[in-house]
């Protein structure tokens, strides 16, 4: 399992309710409900997603998050996850407000467009970034809203939402980030993991 | 009838009284398993039919001698693998293959008719439960069906909440839409208008009205079929012939397939119960036994739910299968639901497509390692 997963597992107290938006093969799914007795269901738009999610033996919902989050109701879930997805969506503050919405809490993780290798691979390439985190040519890559670390954290403030933790994410090393080493964390983070509240 | 050895019957002795007011005792369902109940009696799973379909669900059907109704999806190492669970299914009440219907004989041993009470999908699921009993069963492993059998799932679930610990309503609705009853409309006014009919007395009269049936089961089956999987089977294909014969013959495949379809439908199949059951389907609105809150449907209940649709299925629309979906999700009940890719229409459920059949038995198994 990837280390994000790991330090998502880490923010989430064991017997937890938990929505996994975009839940892909149900990987973190599979661990948090194996090792933290977590009571999960997951929510993704890719049928064979799905059929994996069904053979591990989850919970999951066929649907697309910017329409079918709306049947849960209010503060329904103790957490909900969304891993790497919320710059994909057509309207991504919608799909953040909903996230609230639904989770007493919600865990964000976002590739960093700020991170350094990305800033080289424009400025000395001249042609869009394609890292580790961020694979795809600009003609086929789903992300449609790419953001920094900073724009994530200027966009939540702006929106009145508590940050609980944010921490930055480069390979193994794990780091917090805060208002006076926002810079250099953007700069250094390919990764970054938000847990937040409204 | 030599048939009649062939089929198991339970005589409920128990009264039961029926949406429509009246009550019946000392009836009989008529009833099949597959496999075999363990010791703890926790691996049975009551299938339930469809409109046409009877309790033999998969090997010959010893009355028809043809391929029960469900082959693909029941059988040993099938997604509903009888090497593990004990399958049970029964004919619905007001249906022809044993169970108490309107070719039954009443208290003075006349044939009922369009006398027969007219029943509800309530009122079929209310019947069934008495299984439980015979077999001596706590609680069932599963509960599925498609179509008016994923209905009856729905139903039996609000009537009975803690009787099943998974619920798979498949290719299914919650309430029957208009253009649903306006199809079976389209049924019974061809059976009706079939003047051998005889205002539901043809047994008597000895006469059948199979020509008005077998319209009402061409019509119903195009719409089992999608228009992308009808045009691809048959297209504008000839039935063999070179050319068109300027007539009313049965120039193209289709109409050959169709006066097939209606031709063998109506050997295995009662006029009158095909009006019962249609009926049943037309007056089934399960949010409407809640004052239109769906949800309130489900409130008992902790079984975990598994609804499945298919993406050619214009009969129960994926739409109206995920309306089940928000009413469980909306009380926080543990729902999962997938739409199959499949061009084979509302007939999918019945027929080999391999994700279907996949996501059933994984979804089947996986629960029952649970256990």
């Amino acid at each position: 399992m990837k280390n994000e997963f790991q330090v998502i597992a880490d923010l989430i107290e064991k017997d937890k309710k938990v929505l996994d938006v975009g839940c892909a093969d149900g990987t973190l799914m599979k661990f948090l409900k194996d090792n933290k007795n977590i009571n999960i269901r997951g929510l993704e738009i890719s049928k064979e997603k799905v059929q994996e999610c069904i053979a591990k033996g989850l919970t999951v919902i066929e649907g697309n998050a910017e329409k079918d989050l709306k049947q849960f109701p209010d503060k329904s879930f103790d957490y909900v996850v969304l891993s790497q997805t919320l710059q994909a969506f057509l309207n991504p503050e919608l799909v953040l407000d909903e996230l609230l919405r639904v989770g007493k809490k919600a865990i964000v993780t976002i590739p960093n467009f700020g991170y350094w290798k990305v800033r080289f691979h424009l400025l000395f390439k001249g042609t869009m970034p394609i890292t580790k985190t961020l694979p795809d040519e600009w003609y086929n890559t789903p992300n449609l809203h790419m953001c920094t670390i900073k724009d994530f954290f200027h966009f939540v403030k702006s929106k009145d939402i508590k940050i609980f933790k944010s921490l930055a994410l480069n390979n193994l090393d794990k780091s917090t980030i805060n208002q006076s080493n926002l810079g250099v964390k953007n700069l250094f983070a390919d990764l970054g993991i938000f847990l937040i509240e409204k | 009838m030599n048939t009649e050895k062939n089929i198991k019957t339970l005589i409920v002795k128990k009264p039961l009284k029926l949406d429509c007011g009246k009550t019946i005792k000392d009836f009989p369902i008529a009833y099949e398993t597959y496999g075999s109940l363990n010791s703890k009696k926790d691996n049975a799973i009551l299938v339930f039919h469809a409109l046409t379909g009877d309790q033999f669900v998969t090997g010959i059907n010893p009355v028809t001698n043809k391929e029960g109704w469900w082959s693909y999806a029941v059988g040993p190492d099938k997604a509903i693998d009888t090497n593990k669970y004990f399958v049970i299914c029964s004919n619905v009440i007001g249906g022809c293959m044993g169970s108490y219907g309107p070719s039954h004989k009443d208290p003075d041993q006349k044939i009922f008719g369009t006398n027969f009470p007219v029943i509800t999908i309530n009122d079929m699921v209310n019947a069934q439960y008495n299984l439980l009993d015979h077999f001596g069963i706590d609680k069932l492993f599963s509960i599925t069906g498609g179509s008016m059998g994923g209905m009856q799932v729905l139903q039996f679930i609000c009537n009975f909440p803690d009787k099943s610990k998974t619920v798979i309503p498949i290719a299914t609705t919650s309430s029957h839409s208009a253009q649903n009853i306006a199809f079976n409309e389209l049924g019974r006014q061809a059976i009706t208008a079939d003047s051998n009919w005889r205002d539901g007395n043809y047994t008597s009269n000895d006469t059948n009205p199979g020509k008005g049936l077998a319209v009402a089961r061409m019509a119903a089956h195009i719409t089992y079929l999608s228009k992308k999987g009808l045009q691809e089977k048959f297209g504008r294909k000839l039935q063999e012939r070179e050319d068109l014969k300027f007539g009313f013959d049965a120039d193209f495949q289709i109409e050959s397939y169709l006066r097939y379809q209606g031709s063998v439908f109506v050997d295995r199949f009662d006029a009158n119960s095909y009006l019962y059951i249609t009926r049943a389907m037309d007056y089934f609105d399960l949010a409407k036994q809640f004052n239109g809150n769906l949800s309130e449907a489900f409130i008992n209940t902790n079984a975990k739910f598994f609804i499945i649709s298919f993406t050619s299925d214009w009969l129960y629309p994926t739409q109206e299968n995920k309306d089940i979906v928000i009413a469980l999700n909306s009380i926080g009940a543990d729902v999962g639901f997938v739409e199959i890719e499949s061009d084979k229409g509302h007939d999918s459920f019945l027929l080999d497509v391999p994700d279907f059949l996949s996501a059933l038995k994984n979804f089947l198994d996986k629960s029952y390692e649970e256990n």
